[in-house]
């Protein structure tokens, strides 16, 4: 994680943006992004995110609220006078021009002296490893080259933010990891604040120092991965984010919580009276073949399905209240012993694994 | 033992049977375009051919000449004609593709109160009567006075406003078709640059436009070229353009003249769209 995030490079307050017969596409945002930053927004496909990073570019104009970028009012602020640079989803790499007429032309349009020119755009060409590639047209580039052009056209402009809205999601698998952790290793070389959009939640952990969870135009959570992973707030945090037992249930305000089909359990710290969400991750979810001892929320289930997957393996299975819990199980020896379908287990997880989440 | 009797017959054909899309192998098909060619043209080869005849009139072929090429190049009159048609043609095509382009973006970037209406009446002049716009134009350099007596170029300045009001509106279309295909992106990619909106006018639009302007302006050109109607109604009494001159000296008889001019008229017209067409292709090979 970076170290100089006291100082909000944007700050978004009350950001609201509806399109004329659509629902909101951004609902009362509020953000703050820190200088230096690495930072994601997560969300499903329709949620906004793009709406959102294109308000920040100048693109969109937002109907309520205000952004500083910088501690400058953006308010009437046109894209090209922005200190911000986007990077396309589908990089609108100008066609017409080459690899360098492209990666000089943001330099170009604002009178920078053509010594200065050069001398920038060898440095982009080297930092994004383009160098050779510099009289090609865009249509004699791959996918992966021409998301590069893309980086350094934006990065050569020198932005306070640069922001790259799903810049991989157009990459195979292979090439999409290799770029993922090159974006990272870049963002560490230049410094420069990234702003990213994904709809991948695995690219988003991966990379980001903080995330933003979206949902229909409105941020449900801001939180480094780590935390998002472990303690999500709300029962769609809880679900978007990596693979998670859900359950619904009633709090009764004095450290019990009834979980329909599970029955009454005992959650950690408290929580007020009330309907709550209650999750646990599958691989805090141990497998006992008697009760466990006390301390273990355990229920007595009949194994129903295992998924080999390599690594790991997923057992499903169904307790005798009938909810259906699903336990990671690491395939740590090659004869690592599991339980077959239609045995009796036991399904637990220790009581402070079990998150309590806002409905 | 010997191979079945068709099995031979295919290897004495050498070349495998047309398959079923190489059209260009059948009989009936290849057959059809000839005739095709003949009939497009057959009068034009004719034409040219009888240009470089030697005979006053232009039944039999009495031997190669070029003096009627040179008696056309000493005809003052049908050079005045000649170079008449020229500059309405440069000046006319040079405003309306301005004009169309600018139309074309109009109504592609902008949405306006009766924009339909307004693209509709902009569309008018392609699909109204050449007689009717003629006439109108007519009337309408009468009403105002338009003076006609004026010194060259000037002389030409009714027949180029009209043939300016015809010819945009090709322009206009084939320009707006082309920016249909823009994607907007690039647009938004360029003003996140630095480039201020004239700047991305230059920069990305324009390129993207060129094939459309190209196209556009070729077919103002030709149409202004050789417009008969429309410029026989605007032109004053002592204006002459090529096609009015042509009709005037045709009317006594086809002479290898008026053949020669024209074959010098096909040629002009011919460099220009292979330029024009080279242009397309290199833009477009850069696009690729
Ligand atoms: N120009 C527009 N006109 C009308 N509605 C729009 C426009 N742009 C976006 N929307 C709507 O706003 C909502 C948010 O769109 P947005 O593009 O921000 O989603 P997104 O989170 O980027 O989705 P994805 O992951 O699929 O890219 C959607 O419901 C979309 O239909
Ligand atoms: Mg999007």
């Amino acid at each position: 994680m970076n170290n100089a995030m006291n100082n909000a490079i944007v700050q978004v307050r009350g950001a609201v943006k509806t399109f004329a017969g659509v629902a909101t596409a951004v609902d009362h945002v509020s953000l703050d992004i820190f200088e230096g930053e690495f930072f994601a927004l997560l969300g499903p496909s329709g949620c906004g995110k793009t709406t959102f990073m294109r308000m920040l570019a100048g693109l969109e104009i937002p109907d309520r609220g205000e952004i500083l970028i910088d501690g400058r009012d953006m308010t009437g602020v046109p894209p090209n006078r922005r200190p911000v640079n986007m990077v396309f989803q589908s990089y609108a790499v100008f066609p017409h021009m080459s690899v360098l007429a492209n990666i000089a032309y943001g330099l170009k349009v604002t009178g920078v002296g053509a010594a200065d020119i050069r001398r920038r755009v060898d440095e982009a060409l080297q930092l994004v490893q383009l160098g050779g590639l510099e009289q090609r047209m865009p249509a004699q580039l791959s996918g992966g080259q021409l998301q590069r052009v893309a980086l350094a056209r934006a990065l050569v402009k020198r932005p306070r933010v640069l922001l790259l809205d799903e810049p991989l999601s157009a990459l195979d698998a292979k090439l999409r990891e290799a770029m993922q952790l090159e974006l990272v290793k870049l963002q560490h070389a230049v410094g420069i604040t990234f702003i990213i959009v994904t709809h991948d939640q695995q690219e988003a952990l991966s990379m980001a120092d903080r995330i933003a969870v979206m949902e229909k135009g409105k941020v449900r959570q801001v939180a480094p991965p780590a935390e998002l992973y472990e303690y999500p707030r709300s029962y769609f945090v809880a679900d978007f984010i990596g693979k998670m037992n859900l359950f619904h249930g009633r709090a009764s305000g004095d450290g019990a919580v009834a979980v329909e089909q599970l029955g009454e359990i005992k959650i950690p710290g408290n929580s007020s009276a009330g309907r709550v969400g209650i999750a646990v991750r599958p691989e805090k979810v141990k497998l006992f073949r008697d009760a466990p001892r006390p301390g273990f929320t355990a229920f007595k289930s009949t194994v129903d399905n295992i998924a080999y997957h390599g690594s790991e393996s997923y057992v499903f299975a169904t307790t005798e209240s009938g909810a259906a819990i699903a336990a990671t199980v690491q395939n740590e020896s090659r004869d690592s012993k599991l339980p077959a379908v239609g045995d009796s287990i036991w399904c637990g997880w220790r009581a402070e694994d079990t998150l309590v989440l806002e409905e | 033992m010997r191979a079945p009797p068709q099995h031979r017959l295919r290897r004495l054909r050498r070349r495998p049977p047309p398959g079923p899309l190489d059209y260009g192998r059948h009989l009936w098909m290849r057959l059809t375009m000839l005739a095709t060619f003949v009939f497009l043209y057959a009068p034009i080869i004719t034409l040219v051919a009888f240009s470089f005849n030697d005979s006053r009139r232009n039944v039999v072929w009495r031997g190669f000449t070029v003096k009627y090429y040179l008696k056309a190049w000493h005809n003052d009159g049908l050079i005045e004609a000649f170079t008449n048609s020229l500059t309405i043609a440069v000046i006319s095509t040079a405003v309306s593709t301005v004009i169309g382009a600018m139309v074309a973006l109009q109504l592609w970037r902008f949405r306006f109160p009766f924009k339909g209406a307004y693209e509709g009446g902009m569309a008018l002049p392609i699909v109204i009567p050449e007689i009717c716009m003629g006439v109108a134009m007519l009337a309408f350099f009468s009403r105002t006075y338009w003076p006609t007596d004026l010194i060259w170029p000037f002389n030409l300045s009714a027949i180029i406003i009209a043939h300016i009001s015809f010819s945009f509106p090709f322009v206009a279309v084939v320009v707006r078709a082309r920016l249909a295909s823009f994607n907007r992106e690039f647009e938004e990619a360029a003003k996140d640059l630095g480039a201020s909106e004239w700047r991305v006018l230059r920069d990305v639009l324009l390129p993207h436009m060129a094939p459309g302007l190209v196209a556009g302006a070729l077919l103002a050109f030709t149409l202004s070229l050789d417009d008969f109607v429309i410029t026989f109604f605007t032109s004053g009494p002592d204006t002459v353009t090529f096609p009015v001159k042509i009709y005037s000296m045709v009317r006594f008889s086809v002479t290898p003249e008026v053949n020669a001019a024209s074959a010098v008229l096909i040629a002009i017209t011919l460099a220009l769209t292979a330029t024009a067409m080279f242009l397309q292709n290199r833009a477009g090979q850069k696009m690729r």
